[in-house]
């Protein structure tokens, strides 16, 4: 997995809250047996017009000019600002897989689905949970001042604006080394794979009915 | 001390390790496969040079996918070739890994929250996990279940285990009786529109109370299906006589005096009385009318007899420009009563509601009346073979039929439209699926969550109707 330690980028606005992961990337897009190639759909049904087919190409599809990825001052932005409750609805991996695949690596809201939230420590996309007055104050900052940038520390658990202002986050210790140092978390829990096999022994003992077999 | 809670008594029961920096190893049970998220997970495993950690954990079928008619043609009859490619991996990575697979002839086939309780896959006590969040629905066994992303997927299939962070506790206890008519489905959409749909993240909620414990099995897998609408990751219902009898003689679980130690300590599975909640919430079951979902998250729901909000009312901005865009959406004016919803189709089945129990509920009220003519479509999508057979033996099929309702072979179907089952644009459909996203059913489609009997009353009607005026 890519690691994160700081990142500096531009950031885009979502302002609307309990945004799902079928609207993230819609279900047509899921039949691919791919984890890369979902950024053109990232958001497919509030950035584009028409109707979205998987193995399309997305550059000739007629922009919606009203959706907020669509507008140049947010071009390139890597950091999404977002509502409460970001990610909720389905556990579809794809919904990280096509933000990262778009090029965001930061994702600030004031509260996200459980398995959205779990799913972007798998892939190296930071979601950051912040004090919903915080984030009314960096959404009136983002868009009323063009190219505003944040910038991310993990090490530090930091968010600084542009004018120097520094927002400490929550990040709970395991996914945070994960993530500073890229780790394969299935190496991880294989380094206890003594102590998996000797609650398994024991498990065959006290409960045979858990392991057994479909007739 | 205070006692333990269902939740705390499966995690002990599953702990491998505890680490330090407050993350746990738990032991999984059983994983449940499709084919949409577990495609990456296999390609993982082949990169990595890794093989599955326990093959018999492990119980596979396509589901999302599969067409719901021709189903004789067996692969050959799904159209869409991208959506073929995604079962025929299924199909060859179960094959490679040995891992036991319900293939699309198998009158086991069916979908994954459907199968596992059919065939005693799903026994109580156990963690269960699958790459659908609607995995919860295991948890009406008391079992610890919950829908996980692909990377995960393939981190269970390696290792048998996962890293997790232990939940909060939350009870949602329903006080007294259902009334007639009122079934689990709409306990749960009510639940959702009182505690909202981020009123249960971080936490794993249990449901209780007298008209849980009084609801069978498919009205408590109904309910735990739509925990995570509410945000919680887990829903569970405590152990009970209901719940052993159902397990009881089906293919996966045990016998003899194995099932006898099994019951032992499937008996202990429930909240201690001393057992503390961080978070408890209380209805009143008698108060419960059939819900109807009119806006684009499972908590904008009215009572039948209720009429649509009006934005004007609410106070909180962000609400109230979630209400007017859900309206816009919707294609509803503010005030219109839900009765006079005019419906294009009306779609019966998914993990939420197509068990026989929901079935036997829709054919009573549909028996011996006509679908309106001014639907499009009208749909029965069994969860699984057997149910279908089931339902089929006892004449379900014929009295769907005789009423106007296409009768379907098993599947996810419209209720997330990735086989050829959708809504077009602008049709509004009395589905009893659990998720109303804009698009969800179809592009542009307009979904209203409701149980099986209303959405059977809707078929009737054309428009929403009260069921219970059907049923006296």
């Amino acid at each position: 997995m890519r690691a994160f330690t700081q990142h500096q980028g531009i950031v885009a606005p979502m302002d609307r809250s309990n945004v799902d992961t079928d609207m993230i990337i819609p279900k047509q897009f899921l039949k691919s047996i791919k984890r890369t190639g979902f950024g053109p759909n990232l958001f497919d049904e509030l950035r584009y017009l028409d109707e979205g087919k998987p193995d399309q190409d997305s550059s000739q599809r007629p922009l919606n000019p009203d959706f907020v990825l669509n507008q140049p001052r947010y071009k390139g932005a890597s950091v999404l600002l977002a509502r409460s409750n970001f990610g909720c609805g389905s556990s579809r991996e794809h919904a990280p897989w096509a933000l990262d695949d778009y090029g965001f690596r930061v994702v600030i809201a004031p509260s996200f689905a459980d398995i959205f939230y779990n799913n972007c420590f798998k892939n190296g996309l930071l979601p950051i949970v912040l004090d919903e007055k915080i984030v009314d104050q960096l959404f009136q900052e983002a868009e009323s001042s063009e190219g505003y940038k944040l910038t991310v520390d993990l090490e530090a658990k930091t968010v600084v604006t542009p004018s120097g202002e520094s927002f400490g986050f929550d990040v709970d210790d395991f996914r945070r080394h994960c993530l500073l140092h890229g780790l394969d978390d299935i190496g991880v829990t294989l380094e206890d794979a003594e102590l998996i096999k000797s609650y398994e022994d024991q498990r065959r003992q006290t409960a045979p009915w858990l392991f057994g077999a479909g007739q | 001390m205070a006692g333990k809670t269902l939740y705390d008594k499966l995690w002990d029961d599953h702990l491998v390790k505890q680490r330090d920096d407050g993350s746990a190893l738990i032991y999984i049970d059983r994983q449940l496969l499709h084919e949409v998220t577990s495609p990456q997970a296999f390609e993982g495993l082949r990169l990595a040079n890794r093989k599955p950690w326990r093959i018999d954990a492990n119980l596979a079928t396509p589901d999302h996918n599969v067409p719901t008619t021709d189903r004789a043609k067996g692969i050959e009859g799904i159209v869409d070739p991208v959506s073929r490619i995604q079962v025929e991996t299924l199909g060859k990575n179960c094959d490679e890994f040995g891992i036991l697979e319900f293939k699309i002839m198998d009158q086991r086939q069916g979908i994954v929250h459907v199968i596992g309780p059919e065939q005693g896959a799903t026994l109580p006590g156990m963690t269960i996990v699958c790459g659908d969040s609607h995995t919860s629905t295991h948890g009406a066994f008391g079992c610890l279940a919950h829908g996980i992303g692909t990377s995960e997927v393939e981190h269970v299939l390696a290792t048998q285990c996962l890293v997790q962070q232990k939940m909060k506790n939350m009870l949602v206890k329903v006080n007294g009786q259902l009334g007639k008519g009122v079934t689990g489905k709409d306990v749960v959409l009510a639940i959702i529109g009182k505690i909202g749909t981020a009123g249960g993240t971080g936490h794993a909620i249990e449901f209780g109370g007298e008209a849980i414990q009084s609801l069978s099995m498919e009205g408590r897998m109904t309910i735990c299906n739509m925990a995570i609408e509410a945000g919680a990751r887990v829903g569970m219902v405590a152990v009970d006589g209901t719940t052993i009898d159902y397990v009881k003689g089906r293919p996966f679980s045990p016998t003899g005096e194995t099932w006898d130690a099994a019951v032992k300590y499937w008996r202990t599975l429930h909240s201690d009385l001393d057992a503390e909640f961080d978070k408890i919430v209380e209805l009143d079951g008698a108060e419960i009318m059939p819900q109807v979902s009119w806006g684009t998250s499972p908590e904008m729901v009215a009572d039948v007899t209720g009429n649509v909000p009006d934005p004007a009312k609410e106070e909180d901005p962000i609400k109230r420009e979630g209400i007017e865009r859900a309206l816009k959406y919707m294609g509803l004016q503010a005030n219109q009563a839900i009765t006079d919803i005019m419906l294009d189709r009306v779609f019966i089945g998914s993990c939420t509601n197509s068990r026989i129990e929901d079935l036997r509920e829709a054919a009573s009220v549909v028996k011996g009346r006509k679908v309106a003519n001014s639907l499009k479509q009208a749909m029965v999508v069994p969860g699984s073979g057997l149910v279908k057979a089931q339902a089929e033996a006892e004449g379900l099929d014929q009295v769907f039929i005789d009423a106007g309702l296409e009768w379907r072979d098993p599947g996810c179907s419209m209720c997330l439209a990735m086989n050829a089952d959708k809504l077009g644009q602008g049709e509004h459909c009395a589905s009893t699926s659990n998720r109303n996203f804009e698009g969800r059913q179809g592009f542009g489609g307009r979904t209203h969550l409701v149980s099986p009997a209303m959405a059977a009353a809707a078929a009737i009607a054309g428009h929403f109707v009260d069921v219970r005026e059907l049923l006296n």
